[in-house]
């Protein structure tokens, strides 16, 4: 009974780290997978795009798409608005023709395209997670849209409405958030970039696929890196004193047996070993267990809220959440295990 | 000091400190054990006969005087080189009989020789000992599903494993009833003669300590009496 409560005590920090980690990641490979549905090559953004995921209110006059549509080597432009509602979920108006042109259009699972001004289309995540169909009514921005359609994820947004509405709506009619450019041959990408630049000047940001994609990681994403090392210490100090518990109980529980063998021999670094080695084994045991943990929180999070949360497994950090337990547990053990080799073995032996 | 003996005890004191009490519990004993022999040793509570076993089997150290086992010098002894000495040099066997209540008998046995550093040596001597005491079917229990004598014999056999120089039997009866007391006595009396073990065994019952060559008597920390 103490070992399977160690278990799950050291496992709940492990399955925090993985699934923060996992988020993390998720999260990172849903966006990139959202923008490379687009079938774009290159991003003209506003002028007030700080980041790669902060979205640019609506500074692009619409008549942009057109002259952006007009460069060498561009075969096709789109542009689209987009408005946050709960993070990190946006709706993305769109017109319908010229986004299928550029991202190949969607692939319907349920209804169709748009077929009034107030007609919404949502990826089944989204509709999972609100639990609509096609047909159904559903209010966002406090505003009742109408399900034409519901698609399979993958193409920019996991919501699209008709993009005069939403401008409309949010009192910006003609202008656009970011204008995305099919090329001719991606090969063209870095000429194209730098011939928009000289013409368009350093106020836009202008992003080859790649390098929009690349900018959204760990690294760029402010006090994220730090946030997972303090999750990982909080780790670190939960499995600590968990073991140290566990094992002095364990002492405790076990000071005659630690008698017997000192009368048979055992050396203190025998028993200092022994307990070295079960509070080794109670890290591996609640790190397996985290990790089957994290496949559950992946479930939950996938069940609840598939679209605006998204959580990777990610293997490569089972071993690294492994150390991190084995290093708490070899430390937490240290205490209980010089306290039960410094035992006298007289006084062991008449313990009841 | 008799140095043919397998343990020489000479001038022992042994001094424990409760608080700030001192309490004298040996207070000058002088013995000779040799080779084969089967030493009883009886006394009231407080006699100081727990004390001497816990100081010849390497247990604690003591205060003054000699104690020489199988001739290694014990007063001068760390407590590491103590420790080197449990391993082989000497068995116990406890009244409680003291098995590792988690592991099978041939487990608690395997331990004394993991301890010792013998795993994997075979001892065709170590059979004979298990066919003797009669449990090389009842190896594959935990302690909690034999019989107290059969834990008893249990532990007899991880004493006797390594086969150390001393087997020194605190009470080995105490918690047995009077048909398996007589049989682990029995035992003990057939490793002494047919194996030539040296055993060394407190007890409060007479006719227990009549199993052995020689009888010590103790009282007040020093040996009353030989018999």
């Amino acid at each position: 009974m103490r070992s399977l409560l160690s278990f799950l005590l050291i496992g709940v920090p492990v399955t925090l780290i993985l699934t923060l980690v996992g988020l993390t990641h998720g999260m990172i490979e849903d966006f990139q997978e959202r923008q490379r549905g687009t079938g774009a090559d290159i991003v003209v953004r506003g002028t007030n795009a700080a980041s790669a995921i902060t979205f640019s209110g609506s500074t692009l006059p619409e008549g942009f798409t057109g002259f952006l549509g007009k460069q060498p080597h561009v075969e096709y432009a789109a542009g689209v608005f987009t408005h946050p509602i709960e993070l990190p979920l946006t709706v993305t108006g769109i017109d319908l023709n010229q986004f299928a042109k550029m991202s190949g259009g969607f692939n319907y699972t349920e209804g169709g395209p748009f077929q009034g001004s107030r007609d919404m289309i949502i990826d089944r995540y989204y509709a999972a997670q609100r639990h609509v169909h096609a047909g159904e009514s559903i209010q966002v921005m406090n505003q009742s849209w109408r399900i034409s359609g519901v698609i399979d994820g993958g193409k920019l947004s996991h919501i699209f409405v008709p993009i005069r509405e939403l401008q409309k709506l949010d009192s910006s009619t003609g202008k656009l958030s970011q204008v995305f450019l099919k090329l001719d041959d991606p090969k063209n990408t870095s000429t194209v970039i730098k011939d928009l630049k000289q013409k368009l000047g350093p106020d836009y940001p202008i992003l080859s696929m790649e390098e929009l994609t690349s900018m959204v990681n760990v690294n760029n994403i402010a006090g994220l890196k730090e946030f997972t090392w303090v999750v990982v210490g909080i780790g670190v100090v939960i499995g600590f004193a968990v073991v140290c518990l566990s094992m002095y109980m364990a002492v405790l529980q076990r000071t005659r047996e630690i008698g017997i063998l000192k009368s048979l021999g055992g050396s203190d670094q025998f028993i200092l070993g022994i307990v070295l080695l079960e509070s080794l084994l109670l890290g591996v045991g609640g790190t397996v267990l985290g990790i089957l943990m994290s496949f559950g929180a992946k479930w939950l999070i996938r069940t609840f809220v598939p679209a605006s949360i998204q959580m990777a497994i990610v293997a490569e950090w089972w071993p690294i959440a492994l150390a991190i337990t084995l290093a708490s547990a070899a430390l937490g053990a240290l205490y209980p295990g010089l306290s039960a080799a410094r035992h006298d073995p007289i006084d062991a032996l008449a313990y009841e | 000091m008799n140095d043919d003996g397998i343990i020489t005890v000479s001038d022992l004191h042994k001094v424990y400190r409760v608080g700030k009490i001192e309490v004298q519990a040996l207070r000058g004993v002088d013995l000779n054990v040799d080779r084969g022999e089967f030493l009883s040793i009886v006394g009231p509570s407080g006699s100081g006969k727990s004390t001497l076993f816990h100081i010849i089997g390497g247990l604690t150290p003591p205060s003054a005087g000699r104690v020489s086992v199988d001739g290694h010098d014990l007063a001068s002894m760390t407590g590491a080189e103590r420790t080197r000495l449990r391993k082989k040099t000497v068995g116990f066997v406890f009244q409680r009989f003291n098995l590792l209540p988690n592991l099978t008998a041939r487990d608690n046995i395997a331990v004394a020789r993991h301890i010792a550093g013998m795993d994997n040596k075979p001892d065709p001597r170590f059979a004979e000992v298990l066919e003797l005491l009669g449990i090389a079917r009842r190896l594959d229990h935990k302690p909690n599903a034999l019989s107290g004598g059969e834990q008893q014999r249990v532990a007899i056999a991880r004493a006797v494993v390594n086969r150390p120089a001393i087997l020194l039997a605190d009470e080995p009866t105490g918690n047995l009833d009077s048909e398996n007391s007589e049989a682990v006595l029995e035992l003990l009396k057939d490793l002494n003669e047919e194996f030539g073990q040296t055993v060394l065994m407190i007890t409060h019952n007479p006719d227990a300590a009549a199993y052995g060559h020689q009888v010590v008597h103790m009282r007040d920390g020093r040996i009353a009496e030989f018999t």
